[in-house]
């Protein structure tokens, strides 16, 4: 108790005399929800160019992948950050799902395991965030408990937490369900791949790293 | 046949971290669905998933888990939130319950949030 004590006050004192530029922006979810694609738009949108492959297949996303100093301006204001890109994370990763993709056993054998590694990294990796955009398919249910865990450990590390609802653009998607399963955080709706409603999403990554 | 195995919070509660992912993991890998007293620590969680994704092998997909945790009204009486924390402090965090079992018995838990459906697979088709 006294060590996570120890963990929380040394957390907020680096927060608070971190400079502006080296904020790590970390984007979370589970496998599928459009996190590369939303960080190959805000690179674009920045930087001029993309900065992680995009696939239907789940877990296209093994390693974690940092874009630096990525300069957000929009009406005059200014910021700078670290955008971390992660693989999703997931309680089970079955190589047999895999072939369903047009795989053959090798390929789907070789990404099952760089996967389960990507899972691990990803979970390491969540004691360097110093803001996070949980990033969800809005037309899945919310109540899953990778979403659950997430949360939570960013809650239990006292990092501030962006929830949002990708995949607005299809008939199915539930923004109302994502935001009665989270209350307490703020939830944009957008869609990362239509470029819908990237305007609020960067209003809110404003207030979220302030 | 499908195997439920309870564990009553007091046989977990003087187990570090380690040790209760672990008999965790060990129960699910003989095919059985815990149900659990209580639930785990969110670092506990992320444990169990780096764990589980440590063990995965031919034989072993994952895990499902799920975490049921009655909710709180926010406006809770101050008398009453200090009676919880100080019971959290000396009991553990015994509320709610835990489900955790192996992804090729069980193919989906859904949450809806204050009930959870198991879809469990059919072993004996799977294995003919």
């Amino acid at each position: 108790m006294v060590f996570s004590l120890f963990k929380f006050v040394k957390r907020a004192f680096l927060r608070a005399f971190k400079k502006k530029s080296d904020i790590k922006l970390g984007l979370y979810g589970p496998p599928n929800a459009g996190k590369s694609t939303l960080a190959n738009q805000i690179s674009k949108d920045w930087l001029g160019k993309e900065m992680s492959s995009v696939s239907a297949i789940p877990h296209e996303t093994r390693e974690v992948n940092v874009k630096e100093k990525v300069a957000l301006n929009k009406g005059g204001k200014k910021l700078s950050v670290n955008l971390v890109d992660t693989p999703g994370i997931a309680t089970k990763i079955d190589y047999e799902d895999f072939l369903k993709h047009k795989l053959n056993k090798k390929q789907a054998k070789a990404r099952a395991k760089e996967a389960t590694k990507g899972v691990i990294e990803s979970i390491q990796w969540l004691d360097k965030m110093d803001c996070v955009i949980v990033v969800l398919d809005a037309t899945k249910n919310p109540y899953s408990q990778v979403n659950i865990t997430i949360i939570g450990n960013l809650a239990a590390r006292n990092i501030p937490v962006l929830v949002v609802g990708n995949k607005m653009d299809l008939r199915k998607a539930n923004l109302k369900k994502i935001e009665s399963a989270f209350p307490q955080y703020p939830v944009v709706g957008m869609s990362a791949l239509k470029g819908y409603n990237f305007d609020d999403f960067y209003d809110s990554i404003y207030k979220l790293v302030k | 046949m499908l195997k439920i195995q309870f564990i009553p919070y007091n046989e977990i509660e003087t187990l570090s971290s380690d040790k209760r992912v672990k008999k965790l993991l060990e129960i699910s890998k003989e095919n059985k669905i815990i149900v659990m007293e209580g639930r785990l620590k969110p670092e506990e969680e992320t444990l169990l998933i780096q764990k589980t994704m440590e063990a995965i092998s031919k034989n072993f997909k994952g895990i499902e888990l799920c975490t049921i945790y009655p909710n709180k009204k926010r406006n809770q009486a101050f008398k009453g939130a200090v009676r919880d924390v100080m019971a959290k402090v000396l009991l553990g965090d015994r509320e709610g319950l835990t489900v955790v079992g192996p992804a090729n018995i069980i193919k989906d838990i859904k949450r809806n949030p204050n009930n959870i459906e198991l879809l469990t697979e059919d072993i004996s088709k799977r294995r003919s």
